[in-house]
């Protein structure tokens, strides 16, 4: 079986997220950089897919060549290859995101042959757009669910569990699939030693990224661009602080009191 | 923003079987505020006896999609179909309400046009552009990192294709009711779209969840264990509630994910959430800042959940949290 396996590099903020000076991009400035949790639970998947089948997983991601670590952290926790789309690092939108994405998986599929599966995270961290991997799909001709909370595959078909409103769901896609897994589907694994190794030792595949905004492409309608990021409008409150310990606990029940939640 | 006369939107209901989905209403409201002529999208014959409901949000047609593929829920056939209406009906704003169906179904539908999409839009600006624009584009106001951040964006003139955040708004009916008027809409589908089409389904038992229950407790890393768990079920118990708790909770295996609040997680607005042990991370804190009370219960004065909960313990919620359930039962007695 090969499983491809997409992720994006994101900035791991703290307790709340610095805007650039001139408005418009996250301050990353002594911030560490993870893929969104969706995406690391993706990761996981396409590993455990491959110790149950056989076969080889890659990863793939299009970002600034710093976007290596993301794919060296998924190296180390079992997927065999890697591949970078290189930027100079600025947000790309989704629609020419998904139309590099889409041309770099055609040069690998005619090289190498299909992917039986491709993962993408139900959504990027940073971003939210809900659609890269939609469209990625929808080029190749592929069937696609995007929030997957349960994933399992069996003669020719993949078999994907998602929660609605009304209860859990379930899908069957024929392969090959696309399909964007949602964070709780499994519990990602940490590294281990060998997988370290592993993940120093990789050779990083480049891929140029095909630009919509040149060549064959150029012209194609994109967006949205941005024009500002700030901060939602918070709400300010004076903590009261209710005391010290367990001895606090006659003030908390005076407050829940009044509340009206006893 | 004022409504353009000659705008039109065209609003994807959203529905389960049948049931709308309630943040359709929202999705209606904000459309009236963009113009005057709404029309709707339904997909489905269980879906035919919403248009009554559809009248009192000021929706002038309601257009209905029959096919043996639209039986149930399915991402493609309900792309194509969205992507059918967009070119027979030629709206200039395509809206839904950016539930995990609503952002899959659009995005669908904007892969299929080749058209941009913004998901969960709280705002959305036409006519000036970035205040000196020509009026063509339309600028949207997006949340990013699951509500950590705006993003104040514009779309490329032509079809407008956003889906509106949930909670956003309040849903409110129209000061004129519309005549929400039936009118068949055919479109040919491919068979080979079913195969992404809901294939089964187990209800959801009924009970209080996360996301609705009046009371929440939440853990983080500093209760330490699995076990220790047990009291903050006490008191979550006490008071009619259920247990939360952080992603680094759930990434060391102590509880399931469907206890998580946050970016990844639930969102949840109860009437009083205990964060205890939980330190107020960004993306914890999105999905708890609905709350209307938060108590913190936290070792560290300077804790960043102390600093924005309404009210806060300072101390080892190992000795914190059972003391609190003690007092309610104390006070039960007397
Ligand atoms: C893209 C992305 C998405 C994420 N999504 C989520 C999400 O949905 N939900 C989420 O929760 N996190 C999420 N995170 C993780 C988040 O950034 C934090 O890492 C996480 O919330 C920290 O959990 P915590 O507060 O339990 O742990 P910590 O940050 O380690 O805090 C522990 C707190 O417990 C206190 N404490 C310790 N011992 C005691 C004691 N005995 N009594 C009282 N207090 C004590 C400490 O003072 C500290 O404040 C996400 C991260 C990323 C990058
Ligand atoms: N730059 C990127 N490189 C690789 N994969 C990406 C990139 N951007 C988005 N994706 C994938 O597409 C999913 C959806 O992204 P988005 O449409 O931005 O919400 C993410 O969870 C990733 O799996």
């Amino acid at each position: 079986m090969r499983i491809l396996v997409c992720v994006k590099r994101v900035p791991a903020p703290g307790s709340k997220i610095n805007i650039t000076a001139d408005g418009t991009a996250v301050d990353t400035t002594n911030l560490g950089f993870t893929v969104s949790p969706h995406e690391e639970c993706a990761v996981e998947a396409a590993v455990q897919l491959i110790e149950g089948h056989g076969g080889d997983a890659t990863v793939l991601t299009l970002g600034a060549v710093e976007a290596g670590e993301q794919l060296r952290y998924a190296v180390s926790v079992g997927i065999q290859r890697a591949v970078l789309l290189p930027t100079a690092g600025e947000e790309w939108d989704p629609q020419r995101t998904a139309r590099a994405i889409t041309s770099a998986i055609r040069q690998m599929e005619s090289a190498d042959g299909p992917f039986d599966a491709i993962l993408f995270g139900n959504e990027s961290a940073d971003s939210g757009g809900f659609q890269v991997g939609i469209r990625v799909a929808h080029a190749l001709g592929r069937p696609m669910v995007n929030g997957a909370k349960g994933l399992s595959i069996d003669d020719g078909i993949a078999r994907v569990q998602r929660e609605a409103d009304a209860g859990r769901e379930t899908y069957e896609l024929p392969l090959p699939a696309v399909i964007g897994v949602k964070e709780g589907i499994n519990l990602p694994r940490y590294p281990t030693m060998r997988g370290r190794l592993a993940s120093k030792k990789v050779e990083v595949a480049s891929i140029d990224p095909a630009d919509a905004t040149s060549g064959p492409m150029a012209g194609a309608v994109t967006g949205p661009t941005t024009i500002a990021l700030r901060p939602p409008p918070e709400r300010t409150s004076e903590t009261v602080i209710l005391g010290t310990g367990p001895d606090a606990a006659v003030a908390v029940v005076d407050v829940l009191d009044e509340i009206g939640v006893l | 923003m004022a409504p353009v006369a000659n705008r039109t939107v065209l609003a994807v209901v959203e529905h389960d079987r049948g049931t709308v989905a309630p943040t359709t209403f929202e999705a209606l409201t904000v459309a009236r505020t963009v113009s005057d002529r709404v029309d709707a999208l339904t997909i489905g014959a269980t879906a035919d006896a919403i248009a009554g409901d559809l009248a009192a949000y000021g929706v002038a047609s309601v257009h209905q999609v029959h096919d043996d593929v639209l039986t149930d829920y399915g991402p493609e056939a309900w792309g194509e179909v969205v992507a059918h209406a967009v070119r027979a009906l030629a709206p200039d704003v395509v809206m839904a309400s950016g539930t995990d169906r609503g952002n899959e179904v659009l995005a669908q539908a904007a892969a299929r046009l080749d058209l941009p999409f913004a998901a969960n839009c709280t705002e959305l600006r036409t006519g000036g552009g970035d205040g000196g624009g020509d009026g063509d584009g339309v600028e949207v106001t997006r949340i990013r990192w699951g509500g950590s951040l705006l993003e104040d964006a514009t779309l490329p003139g032509g079809i407008t294709i956003v889906t509106i955040a949930p909670h956003a708004v309040e849903a409110g009916p129209a000061a004129t009711p519309g005549a929400a008027e039936p009118v068949p809409f055919t479109v040919r589908l491919d068979r080979s779209l079913g195969r992404s089409v809901v294939r089964g389904r187990v209800e959801r038992e009924a009970g209080v969840t996360l996301a609705t229950a009046p009371v929440v407790v939440g853990g983080g890393r500093g209760v330490g264990s699995a076990e220790a768990f047990a009291p903050l079920e006490e008191l979550a118990a006490e008071l009619g509630g259920v247990v939360g708790c952080s992603r680094a909770v759930t990434n060391n295996g102590w509880r399931n994910h469907a206890d998580q609040v946050g970016q990844t997680g639930t969102r949840i607005a109860p009437e009083v959430y205990f964060a205890c042990g939980i330190s107020g991370a960004i993306q914890h804190w999105v999905g708890a800042m609905a709350s209307k009370h938060i108590i913190a219960v936290n070792t560290d004065r300077q804790a960043n959940i102390v600093t924005r909960a309404g009210y806060a313990v300072i101390g080892d919620l190992h000795e914190v949290v059972p003391a609190i359930t003690a007092e309610i039962r104390r006070r039960r007695r007397d």
